[in-house]
């Protein structure tokens, strides 16, 4: 009992810290408001927008000085990007924290922009982007982009975070069977991971060759979701690029994997008649190509996207409602609700990489399963 | 607009559907208590067939 | 569809490239030694469970065979008890047998003596009888030689002189 009061107010005490924060968090703000204050619907719906997406560089929060101009608090990330003349790398502050084209980075005869945190090379010849009447730009085109964005930094802060983390619990063991410090919360979710997810799902036969896989899967996705949920305003598994490679490697993995029993179930259905085998087969093969791995992609993907506008949108009460309910009343109205809404996001956080994990596994177990035919079909 | 009503169906439809997953899953844990891990593992596991369906929809509508 | 116009390839790559670097690095800094120490820790537990039964079993046979030992060290010595009080009454038994029989020939020996004596005694009578009947039978011819008279006289005195016994 002890155990769950103290485990109740820490979770308090970290989603007050985190709530409180969640307003500020995010990319930076969208030149679209002038003076750079966000207090209209349409800047904060510019605004939430803009935090899902990718960003080049990592700022925390900005804010006018007493002069009037707009300062932001962070920190540029190296742009690296493919263009027709080759590789170029340089700082995203040459931006200058513009975001709709209008500062142009010259290097060697490559000019390149930023329009909606994405970068584009302006065709030879071009000096200023022209825009039709959808705001598409017309002399420019994308490039191909491998910048270190938030989002690959967030990865590889995860990363880090993982290989330390459990870098130190495989360490532990060399001292003794029992983990110290992190590993004592790390271990059980391991054996979380095999006992409940791995074994019942796979089977016990076949399940050690997945495990490292499953791990690294379900850690990579739950530090992530938490750390979307930190002030730092992260949004990596809210990158459709992020879900669709893993729900790409998901079934590499079990399409390379599959028994025998699988292919023959799957191509060449035994038990039915002869002129729907093939119909069937088609509908397997798109279940195991594109359905499962895009159901895989997409919940994810939406969940974390969906939870993020939410708890935004929720926090923006606060600037709302002050019309109506003056600072203090807007204030905590909005703090109430996003303290809510935090909570449940800590649950869907763990919920959404436990059921990326225990499908990953479900498909993986499908795909290795061995029948016994010991009935005829 | 006609595809954001038609979004709206199916998540209506999702919507649905996970309420009865949910509601059968309770009635059958409080018939057999003893296989409630095992039912609420199908039922996650459903409910998340459905959930990746109608978000696909969703998005897909948008 | 806004979602696909999001997707960045850049981004799908460093992630496919970071991933499986990470994948690598953990699966063999990590998870392997976590696993097989995981493992490692749940057989020992095992064994030492395992352990722990089988010496709760051996101490059951333990005391089983000291149970059965005891009882076997008490039904021996109980037989032997049995059977030295068996040899003691028979021994008495044979001993009061020899008594009687010894007893009972001495008796038998004693009256054939006995017998044997008074036979001799008998005999002896029946001789000296013998010598005394010839011995008057010698007289009374001497006399009878003499006189009819005397003769007759000399048995009568004779009978009257000699009484038998």
């Amino acid at each position: 009992m002890a155990i769950a009061t103290k485990s109740i107010k820490f979770l308090v005490l970290f989603t007050i810290v985190f709530t409180s924060f969640t307003a500020f968090a995010g990319g930076d703000s969208p030149s679209s408001d002038k003076d750079g204050e966000i207090n209209t619907p349409k800047g904060i719906k510019e605004y939430i927008k803009h935090h899902l997406k990718d960003s080049h560089d990592f700022s925390l929060f900005s804010y006018s000085n007493d002069a009037g101009e707009r300062k932001h608090i962070g920190f540029p990330l190296p742009v690296i990007v493919w263009t027709s003349n080759g590789l170029k790398t340089f700082m995203s502050s040459e931006f200058h924290h513009n975001d709709d084209g209008h500062v142009l980075v010259e290097k060697g005869d490559t000019k390149l922009t930023k329009i909606h945190g994405k970068i584009y090379e302006l065709d030879a010849g071009a000096s200023i982007v022209s825009f039709d009447a959808e705001h598409h730009a017309t002399n420019a085109h994308k490039v191909l982009d491998f910048s270190i964005t938030k989002s690959v930094f967030g990865i590889l802060l995860a990363g880090l975070l993982m290989i330390l983390g459990f870098g130190s619990l495989a360490k532990g063991y060399k001292k003794g069977a029992i983990p110290t410090g992190v590993g004592r919360i790390l271990e059980p979710l391991v054996l979380y991971v095999r006992d409940d997810i791995a074994k019942p799902n796979i089977g016990e036969k076949k399940y050690r060759k997945f495990m490292p896989y499953l791990l690294t899967v379900f850690f990579f996705i739950w530090i992530l979701n938490l750390l979307g949920l930190t002030p730092l305003g992260f949004n990596v598994t809210g990158q459709i690029a992020v879900t669709v490679c893993l729900a790409v490697i998901t079934t590499i993995i079990y399409i390379t994997n599959g028994s025998k029993d699988f292919w023959a179930h799957t191509l060449w259905m035994p038990g039915v008649p002869m002129l729907l085998r093939p119909i069937l087969a088609v509908l397997e093969l798109a279940g195991f190509l594109l359905i499962k791995p895009f159901s895989l992609l997409v919940r994810l993907f939406a969940n974390i996207t969906a939870g993020h506008s939410v708890v935004m949108g929720i926090a923006a009460l606060m600037i709302l409602l002050k019309a109506q309910f003056g600072t203090v009343g807007a204030t905590g109205i909005s703090f109430v609700l996003t303290l809510f809404l935090t909570v449940i996001e800590l649950l869907v956080a763990f919920l959404q990489a436990y059921i990326f994990t225990m499908l990953s596994a479900l498909f993986i177990g499908m795909a290795v399963e061995e029948h016994d035919h010991a009935h005829d079909h | 607009m006609y595809n954001l009503i038609g979004a709206g169906l199916i998540v209506i439809g999702g919507g649905i559907g996970l309420g009865q997953i949910g509601g059968k899953a309770m009635e059958g844990i409080a018939r057999q208590p003893e296989a409630a891990g095992k039912i609420q593992t199908a039922m996650i596991i459903i409910g998340a067939l459905l959930e990746g369906l109608a978000f696909g929809a969703l998005l897909l509508g948008k | 569809m806004d979602i696909f116009n999001d997707f960045s390839i850049g981004l799908f790559a460093m992630q496919l490239v970071i991933l499986l670097v990470l994948l690598f690095l953990l699966a063999k800094f990590a998870w392997k030694p976590i696993m097989n120490s995981l493992e490692e820790r749940e057989s020992g537990i095992e064994d030492a469970l395992e352990a722990a039964a089988n010496a709760r079993k051996e101490m059951q046979n333990l005391q089983a065979d000291n149970e059965k030992l005891i009882k076997e060290a008490r039904a021996e010595r109980d037989a032997m008890m049995k059977d030295a009080r068996e040899i003691k009454e028979k021994m008495i038994a044979d001993a009061k047998e020899d008594a009687k029989e010894v007893t009972s020939k001495l008796i038998a020996s004693a009256q054939a003596s006995i017998e044997q004596e008074k036979q001799a005694a008998l005999a002896e009578i029946k001789k000296n009888v013998a010598d005394l009947s010839i011995g008057i039978a010698e007289t009374v011819i001497k006399k009878e030689l003499a006189s009819k008279d005397e003769q007759i006289k000399l048995v009568e005195g004779m009978l009257k002189e000699v009484t038998l016994n």
